[in-house]
């Protein structure tokens, strides 16, 4: 094994170490050293990462696997690492932003009893993102899938004794496991049609599996390919929430705001988008397949605004800004637009981490109040935090300059070139969302930093409590300590610059290279390259492009109604009553699985025990049988009375009946 | 090979064993039993490992092969040796029944001989029906072995041990006189000879191979068990105490899997092929029928129970494909379902200990009393979900692979566990260990002691290695595996 090779062993392991520290051994070494150990293991992971990507910038790229896990049938299956353009900038930014939470964490879970397990359980979770990322194989993939879902089941639940919480985390699970099943079928089809489960091997195929068909109903032929990538986006709608297999994502804002940022925000959540990236040499060969995926993306992008307007917790808005962006995301792979995918994803990750850590650093100063309504003014009580919020407030909808503008602008533009089926619809959703964007984010920020203190005023009635201790007294909110702010600077910076120095290599430079395929005729990026000059002259053309004005417009609109005329917003909700009840009840997604799926299965597994079981099985054949022998039992028991007469007597009748039939045969 | 007859010392250590621990007589002289047994456990499992470090695994010819005349008037052989599809399973039972002793230490308290008695008697004859390679003599251990698990359930089981103990033995036994009736006629078609080896070189017409395979299936199905004839299972781990849920749930289930292995798709390939739809369509309803019935369990047991009747299927499943990665699948997920159903029963022997109820509803918040414990209940709670990186996961992830191959929608079916498998398991882990203490019983539990965490923990390192590591169990299999799918492709007709 050569050095770099130990390095790219090093970056998983790190973390891991720290986790096991911190989780096995939490209680005897506390709770300082236990922070100690796991900020230092991914502090290692982190630099390290930035050393493999000057290598690999330099173009040294690796792919090659570490141990076979299993042998079964004619399959070898691998344990391996593929470290490319694309698995470096995700590990920078999984190191990165997991580094960032880690110091956040000690402020934010200062009092909490879990403190050595919520350190443990980070750390678990950035190993198996990052064993996601460097995968070189399904198998490892899958395995990396799922154990993040896991810890993100461990983190929603992390505050186990509360019901809403520990609902949360067995939704979460269960519907991330309907994705699963689909990506599972799809990792299954490509093992049986292309015999291996490595990613080069299989893409290696991809011009004979192309000619496959599988007929999954008689008479109706489908191309193999398309089956393939369709099952594997169905495990991208549950891993990164879209829509209808999005519902478990606003419930994870059970779990406590470090892991909302990095797991439901930042990272754990893109897992898909990424996904769909990697695996862009098969999907550049299914147009079903992407028509599929920009339809879901487009429909999660607009729809998912809609519900954070009417979001009256912090975290909520957040999380449904989330889905909207990861819809966004969506929407770029479903154009070809892989590396704006990335792109979006990146800037996304660094913006959205700070505005989750921003909200952390709120709810700390409005002790553990969540309630947007109860706040306003606080600006000038937490500087850093207004201010940090502001930068990702900008960033997030696309103001120019900002990262989120460049990457934006760039789907929405690729949308607009694209020919994909479903194009114009996504680009509908894609131009109308920036507009709600815009308006839900700066109603929050509005509400939040600006207007009237409110928190002393009015009596919080059904505040959504983040701890068990209440507080007594008047609230005077002040900023949080530098650990926790500190996280904020730190994600403020690369969400201001980050898209401006990285637009040009990574969407027009090909500096993915060969991570990323794309077929010639589907290349909107590579015709977005002819009018690209510069991120500055971009930037500035933003300013008189359409978004632009939908985004200026839905901060005035937002402004206008929650800061100059309050009363318009209760106005509206009244008379679009009916309206309001659909996105108040999240368009109904929650009661229907509730009724439909839960409910359902729960009647069909009675049924089955009760009627197969119980009813049939052994109350008619089982038992029913031992009764039947019983039941002929008791009768020929009748039979055997002990009496010598009744003997006696049956002997006479039997030698009568014996001389009949002899006499009739003589 | 140095010669030194290990199979006979993994049957007849623990036999011997389990006679001189009833020999220590009564109650007062527990503590000796207990000792008497665990070191005769010990010395079980130390006389099976020569066998996975001496394994040939390039070669699917029988090993450690023992032959010597036993009956001579019918040619009864005593003639035991292993391939790589009995070899895991002498390992398997050897190190349960190590488990089951310490787990029974100090919980069992009447009648402490003949309980270790009847557990060490019970292991050596497992091991004989894994090692048998005589049809008489396999059959005297698969009968014999009903006996210990017959008074285990009926002596130290719960309030309905005798109807639980009376079903399991009747179903069983109904199936086995089949089996027995198909041997015989087999013996006469091998020309007076209880050879199995011999067995799976006869030629047979179809007709008698069909009569043959449901004879056989009448026996192998009620042990699986397969659906329909799964309902002595619940009634039996319901009644029966931890130490024989987890032998019945470890190795007893794994019986009738092995003996379609090595009886049924070599004896009478044919009819396995013809009737591989039906065992497929039965499979499959054991996952899916199976898996909603275990969602709506209010005891911890029986919803267990049912998952190990849904994991089962996969192996039957696995077997009726007849591809190497099903098979390997199979014979994989039945190890892991092993440790799993093994390490879920103890789990919940160590709460029933505390607290004398298995209804989910009397449980809530145990987290907070018992947090060791709740982590490793997590684990295997996961493990039986199938989470990647445990031993859960590699059954039946091959084998849902094999069932891509076979036929897509077969595997759409198998793979519904995934969801339903997460679903039971986390609902009802959810239901007893999360949450605010639920009652005074609750918040008066004490967390595991030295003892039950040192066999939750050997069990997570099993799961754990297993699910990180399987090559070495698969490596077993190969040659064993390609060589009985090669004989099966061929047919007897």
């Amino acid at each position: 094994m050569t050095d770099i090779q130990k390095l790219y062993l090093l970056v998983p392991l790190a973390p891991l170490a720290g986790a096991i520290l911190a989780g096995l051994f939490g209680k005897t070494i506390g709770r300082t050293a236990a922070h100690i150990v796991t900020i230092l293991g991914v502090a290692i992971a982190f630099v390290a990462s930035i050393y493999i990507w000057q290598d690999v910038s330099a173009g040294n790229t690796f792919e090659g696997s570490l141990y076979t896990w299993a042998n079964a049938g004619t399959l070898r299956f691998e344990v391996g690492f593929l470290i490319d353009k694309l698995t470096v900038m995700m590990m920078l930014v999984v190191t990165f932003v997991s580094l960032m939470v880690h110091v956040y964490t000690i402020g934010y879970m200062h009092d909490d009893p879990g403190y050595q397990r919520f350190f443990s359980y980070i750390s678990l979770f950035t190993f198996s993102m990052l064993m996601l990322v460097m995968s070189n194989n399904f198998l490892q993939l899958f395995f990396g899938w799922e154990a993040v879902g896991l810890v993100s089941y461990l983190l929603i639940g992390f505050w186990y004794t509360r019901p809403t919480a520990i609902y949360a985390n067995l939704k979460a699970f269960l519907v991330n496991r309907v994705g699963d099943f689909g990506f599972l079928l799809g990792i299954g089809l490509i093992a049986a049609s292309a015999g291996s489960l490595n990613y080069f091997e299989v893409f290696s195929k991809i011009p004979e599996l192309s000619g496959y068909s599988i007929e999954l109903f008689s008479g109706a032929p489908w191309a193999l390919l398309s089956v393939v990538c369709i099952c594997l986006f169905i495990g991208a709608m549950g891993k990164s929430a879209q829509v209808p297999l999005h519902v478990w994502l606003p419930d994870s804002m059970e779990g406590p705001t470090p892991i909302s940022a990095l797991i439901h925000a930042a990272t754990m959540v893109t897992a898909g988008i990424f996904m769909v990236t990697r695996m862009s040499p098969l999907f550049e060969m299914s147009e079903a397949a992407r028509s599929f995926v920009l339809v879901i993306g487009a429909t999660t992008a607009l729809f998912m605004g809609f519900l954070g307007i009417i979001q009256n917790d912090i975290k909520r808005v957040v999380a449904y800004s989330t889905l909207s962006q990861l819809g966004y995301m969506t929407v770029a792979l479903g154009v070809s637009a892989y590396s704006a995918a990335v792109f979006h994803l990146m800037t996304h990750a660094f913006f959205k981490a700070l505005l989750f850590l921003a909200a952390g650093s709120v709810i700390i100063g409005m002790h553990h109040d969540q309630d947007i309504r109860n706040m306003g003014g606080l600006w000038k009580r937490m500087p850093i935090t207004w201010f940090t919020s502001l930068i990702g407030s900008l960033a997030l909808i696309g103001f120019p300059f900002f990262s989120g503008f460049f990457s934006k602008d760039a789907i929405i533009e690729a949308v607009q070139l694209s020919h994909t089926p479903g194009a114009g619809y996504a680009y509908l959703c894609v131009i109308a969302g920036v507009f709600v964007t815009a308006f839900y984010s700066f109603r929050m920020y509005f509400l939040v930093f600006h207007g009237k203190e409110r928190f002393n005023s009015n009596h919080h009635a059904g505040h959504g409590h983040d701890d068990e201790h209440g507080h007594h007294g008047p609230l005077e909110p002040h900023e949080s300590p530098w650990v926790v702010w500190l996280p904020l600077v730190l994600l403020a910076i690369p969400s201001v610059v980050i898209g401006y120095m990285t637009i040009d290599p990574m969407l027009f430079k090909g500096w993915f290279g060969e991570s990323v395929v794309i077929a010639e005729h589907n290349n909107v990026l590579g015709e977005m390259a002819h009018e690209f000059h510069s991120a500055a002259a971009m930037a500035l053309h933003g300013f008189t492009s359409l978004p632009f004005f939908l985004a200026i417009a839905g901060i005035v609109v937002a402004w206008f109604f929650y800061l100059v005329k309050p009363e318009i917003p209760a106005a509206i909700r009244k008379a679009f009553g009916p309206l309001y009840t659909l996105l108040d009840n999240k368009y109904y997604f929650d009661r229907f699985n509730e009724i439909v799926f839960a409910g359902g299965a729960r009647l069909l597994g009675r049924g089955l025990w009760k009627g197969g079981d119980q009813a049939v099985i052994d109350g008619v054949l089982v038992n029913g049988s031992a009764r039947l022998i019983g039941g002929i039992a008791k009768l020929t028991r009748l039979i055997q009375t002990g009496h010598i007469y009744q003997y006696a007597f049956s002997i006479i009748i039997g030698v009568v009946i014996l001389l009949w039939f002899w006499v009739r045969r003589a | 090979m140095t010669g030194v007859p290990y199979l006979s010392l993994a049957i007849w250590i623990p036999i011997v064993g389990g006679l001189l621990t009833l020999a220590s007589g009564s109650d007062r002289n527990a503590p000796v039993a207990r000792l008497i047994a665990l070191v005769f456990a010990l010395a079980g499992l130390f006389v099976a490992l020569p066998l996975y470090s001496g394994f040939d695994t390039t070669s699917a010819a029988m090993q450690f092969v023992e032959r010597s005349p036993w009956i001579d008037r019918f040619a009864i052989e005593y003639y035991l040796g292993v391939d790589g599809i009995s070899m895991p399973f002498i390992l398997l039972n050897s190190f349960i029944t190590v488990i089951v002793v310490i787990a029974g230490w100090v919980v069992i308290e009447k009648k402490v001989a003949q309980y270790m008695a009847a557990f060490l008697i019970m292991s050596g004859l497992l091991n004989g029906i894994f090692s048998a390679l005589d049809g008489i003599l396999f059959y005297v251990f698969f009968e014999s072995s009903l006996i210990p698990l017959y008074l285990i359930i009926g002596i130290w089981g719960g309030a309905n041990r005798v109807y639980a103990a009376l079903k399991f033995f009747l179903y069983t036994l109904l199936g086995s006189l089949l089996m027995l009736v198909a041997f015989l006629w087999l013996f006469l078609e091998a020309g007076a000879s209880f050879d199995i080896l011999q067995w799976h070189q006869l030629r047979i017409d179809m007709t008698a191979q069909s009569w043959i395979f449901f004879a056989l299936l009448a026996s192998f199905a009620v042990k699986v068990p397969m659906w329909p004839v799964h309902t002595w299972l619940p009634d039996a781990h319901v009644e029966a105490p931890t130490g024989g849920s987890v032998v019945l749930a470890a190795i007893a289930l794994k019986l009738g899997a092995y003996g379609f292995l090595r009886f049924t798709l070599p004896i009478v390939p044919d009819a396995a092929h013809n009737f591989a739809p039906l065992m497929i369509a039965l499979s499959l309803i054991a996952v899916v029928y199976i898996g909603f019935v275990a969602l709506v369990q209010a005891d911890m047991k029986k919803l267990v129970a049912y998952s190990s009747i849904s994991h089962m299927g996969f192996v039957t499943l696995g077997f009726f494909m007849f591809n190497a990665i099903g098979v390997e699948g199979a014979l994989v997920q039945m190890i892991s379902h092993g440790f799993v159903s093994g390490a879920m029963f103890l789990c919940i022997g160590v709460l029933y200990d505390r607290m004398h109820s298995r209804q989910i509803a009397d449980y809530g918040g145990v987290v907070n009393t018992m947090p060791k414990f709740a982590a490793f209940f997590m684990l295997f709670a996961m493990a039986n979900a199938g989470l990647p990186a445990t031993s859960g996961f590699v059954g039946e992830f091959m084998v849902i692979l094999g069932a891509v191959q076979f036929n897509f929608w077969v595997a759409f079916l198998a793979a519904i566990t995934l969801i339903l498998g997460a679903a039971y398991t986390l609902w009802m882990y959810k239901r007893v260990v999360f949450g605010e203490v639920a009652n005074e019983h609750v918040a008066a539990l004490k967390d595991i002691n030295g003892r039950e965490f040192f066999f939750l923990a050997i069990l997570a390192i099993c799961v754990l290695a297993m699910g990180l590591f399987p090559k070495p169990i698969t490596d077993v299999m190969h040659a064993s595996v390609n060589q009985l799918l090669q004989h099966v492709a061929v047919g007897k007709l």
